[in-house]
């Protein structure tokens, strides 16, 4: 037992001595947080529209102080003619831009209607899609309050209302701090371990570890402790920030979600150490890791591109990612507050994972050279 | 009883032959060593004796003990020092030292007095880290570390390769001290001036044991006369020397040719006269006592 505490000493003397490595095993969640959360963002900001018409009518005005008003639209410019929208848009100056006919407030009152054309840049599909549906939205809104005000009366109208129930506001950050999460911890426990290995059976020291009357498991066991650690300080730091800067709720249980964690995290360590088994420097250790592990979990785990659209044999696949399995139950403990009998599914998986992966590994590494 | 004993042990990687059907008994309180060129097998056979490594075949005892059945017991026993410096640089001298204490359940307090000839050396490094040393202090450092635990064999595995003749020379009379506290040493080195240092040696090359006895043994078992041989053109009388009728051998040595011939068949004038007649007119020939190397040159040319 004292023997595994001055391992364990040993360990984080390492970990500590080396000051570049704690860096960015610190700073890396934030970092991905921050980028994930600002500059991967998906969600349309302050979008920069332009008016073309005449101000000067009453309708014209009332709907383009309404976009103005809306939270995620701005008017920057107001045009006399259509054909200046081309050069605003080639000059990046404007997201999207609404047309109005002339005399619109005439064509509203009389029979045929008035027409109002929306333009997206449409260079980015997404955000050009997301823009327009809101304007068209706000001008739908202002549509039937115009002909409530003319006809004194609510036209029969039917008009489908969309409630997201547990992302109301549509954030990514909802999706993707779970995702970033999973891929971290996977990261940290999966690679550092590797590497920390490899490391010791490049210089040798290995060799030395073994000939001496430390039992391996003991050897692996004091190697894991630093890591289970660094990835639960890592874990605190995720859920702050993306509870306190993204507003990302925890809805259901933190010790749930803490257990969940815990699992995930013996999972990763136990490839980790398969990995060490397998490489014999430390650089195809990093490779394996990056290529065989981090990129898969990227994929597969449905941070970025949705399991369910993937065709049958890539979901298959999916399956036997375990971050897949993490994630999903970060989301629903996460995002819907979910309790341990909706996630007991996901949980078993990820058990019989860690339970597997873990003997397997132990198994694996050698006594002897 | 004997410290270590093993019996035709053989190991292959692949298609290379590392070691193959060695033998060998060292003695209780004996400095043994193992001499043999780069690529000799020299670390194969100390992986294998330090049940770091399964033999192909063969088997093999420690101190009584099974280096497959009782490999555990074994490792509580040993010291073992690798080739490669193998300890933690980032660590520092004590914490290295410590370290290795507690793995093999002791403390360096309760075995100072084993260490402290050596130890007391590097203690005013004591903080420094281990990858700052200088050369002779590493190796001393990693000396303590695998004598900490008071082991009944150390296996030194070519510890003064790369270490200066002066720290070379101080390790051998450490080693000396370590055997006379009644530690057995078992050591490989490339060098074979160090041979005459040890009590009894084996010389390996290509995985196979050319020869074992004390120094003193192996070289009066030289079956042959040696001349030590100089001239002003020495890569030519080289060639020449071994056309001689009754010349065994004849390699470079240092300054001068070292040429084994039949003492039977011809003496130190007759291959004096040839070395003139062929045109070596400067050529000086003395009787030279043989070495362990002459001794090395010459098994494993049989």
């Amino acid at each position: 037992m004292k023997a595994f505490f001055a391992s364990v000493r040993k360990e984080f003397l390492h970990i500590f001595r080396d000051k570049r490595t704690i860096l960015i095993v610190m700073i890396m969640p934030v970092v991905q947080i921050v980028l994930f959360g600002f500059a991967v963002s998906t969600e349309v900001n302050r979008a920069r529209v332009a008016v073309c018409g005449e101000i000067s009518d009453l309708q014209v005005r009332r709907i383009t102080d309404r976009i103005d008003k809306n939270r995620y639209l701005e008017i920057t410019e107001i045009l006399s003619t259509p054909e200046e929208i081309e050069g605003l848009f080639r000059r990046n100056e404007a997201d999207a831009a609404v047309c109005f006919e002339r005399n619109f407030s005439s064509g509203l009152t009389g029979s045929g209607g008035a027409s109002v054309r929306i333009i997206g840049d449409g260079s980015d599909p997404n955000t050009a899609r997301m823009i327009t549906s809101y304007i068209s939205g706000v001008i739908q809104d202002a549509g039937q309050d115009a002909s409530i005000s003319l006809s004194g009366e609510k036209a029969a109208s039917m008009t489908p209302s969309v409630q997201l129930m547990y992302n109301p506001a549509m954030k990514s950050s909802y999706n993707f701090v779970p995702g970033v999460m999973g891929l971290i911890l996977m990261l940290i426990c999966s690679m550092m371990t590797a590497v920390s290995i490899v490391k010791e059976k490049e210089t040798g020291t290995l060799e030395l570890l073994l000939v001496s009357p430390v039992r391996p498991l003991w050897v692996i066991l004091s190697k894991l402790m630093p890591y289970l650690l660094l990835s639960a300080g890592n874990f605190a730091s995720i859920l702050l920030l993306s509870h306190y800067v993204m507003e990302v709720p925890i809805n259901g249980s933190l010790a749930l979600l803490s257990l969940v964690a815990l699992i995930f995290v013996v999972t990763s360590l136990a490839m980790g150490i398969l990995v060490s088994v397998i490489s014999s420097s430390q650089r195809t250790a990093m490779l394996i890791c990056g290529m065989g592990l981090t990129m898969p979990t990227m994929i597969f785990s449905g941070i970025i591109f949705p399991c369910e659209s993937m065709p049958l044999v890539l979901q298959w696949f999916s399956d036997i990612i375990p971050a897949k399995w993490f994630i999903i139950m970060a989301k629903k403990i996460m995002i819907q507050g979910a309790g341990f009998a909706s996630i007991i599914k996901e949980l078993t998986i990820l058990t019989g994972m860690a339970v597997f992966l873990l003997a397997v590994s132990i198994r694996s590494f050698k006594t002897r050279l | 009883m004997n410290a270590i004993e093993i019996n035709g042990i053989s190991k292959s990687y692949g298609q290379v032959r590392a070691v193959s059907d060695v033998s060998l008994k060292v003695e209780d309180g004996e400095i043994f060593g193992l001499i043999g060129p780069d690529g000799a097998g020299k670390t194969t056979l100390f992986r294998i004796m330090t049940t770091l490594m399964l033999a192909d075949a063969g088997n093999g005892k420690i101190c009584g003990l099974d280096i497959v059945k009782d490999y555990f017991r074994i490792r509580k026993i040993i010291g073992y020092m690798p080739g490669k410096f193998s300890l933690y640089q980032d660590l520092s001298v004590k914490e290295n030292l410590e370290f290795f204490a507690t793995l093999f359940g002791t403390t360096v307090r309760e075995n100072y007095g084993t260490i402290k000839e050596i130890y007391s050396q590097i203690e005013p490094f004591a903080d420094r880290k281990a990858g700052k040393l200088s050369g002779g202090m590493k190796q001393k450092l990693a000396l303590c570390c695998a004598l900490v635990h008071k082991p009944s064999v150390l296996f030194l595995d070519e510890p003064t390769t790369g270490v200066d003749a002066v720290s070379r020379k101080d390790f051998w009379s450490m080693l000396q001290r370590i055997r006379e506290s009644g530690v057995t040493v078992f050591v490989s080195t490339p060098y074979m001036d160090e041979a005459a240092m040890c009590d009894r040696l084996s010389m390996i090359r290509d995985g196979k044991i050319i020869g074992t006895g004390t120094p003193e043994k192996i070289v009066s078992d030289y079956p042959y006369g040696l001349l030590s041989v100089k001239g002003s053109k020495m890569y030519p009388l080289l060639k020449a020397l071994r056309e001689i009728d009754g010349v065994i051998s004849c390699f470079s040595f240092g300054d001068s040719h070292h040429l084994a011939y039949d003492t039977s068949k011809t003496d130190l004038e007759t291959i004096l006269a040839r070395a003139r007649e062929a045109g070596f007119a400067d050529c000086t020939a003395e009787t030279a006592t043989p070495g362990i190397e002459d001794c090395f040159m010459q098994l494993s040319g049989n």
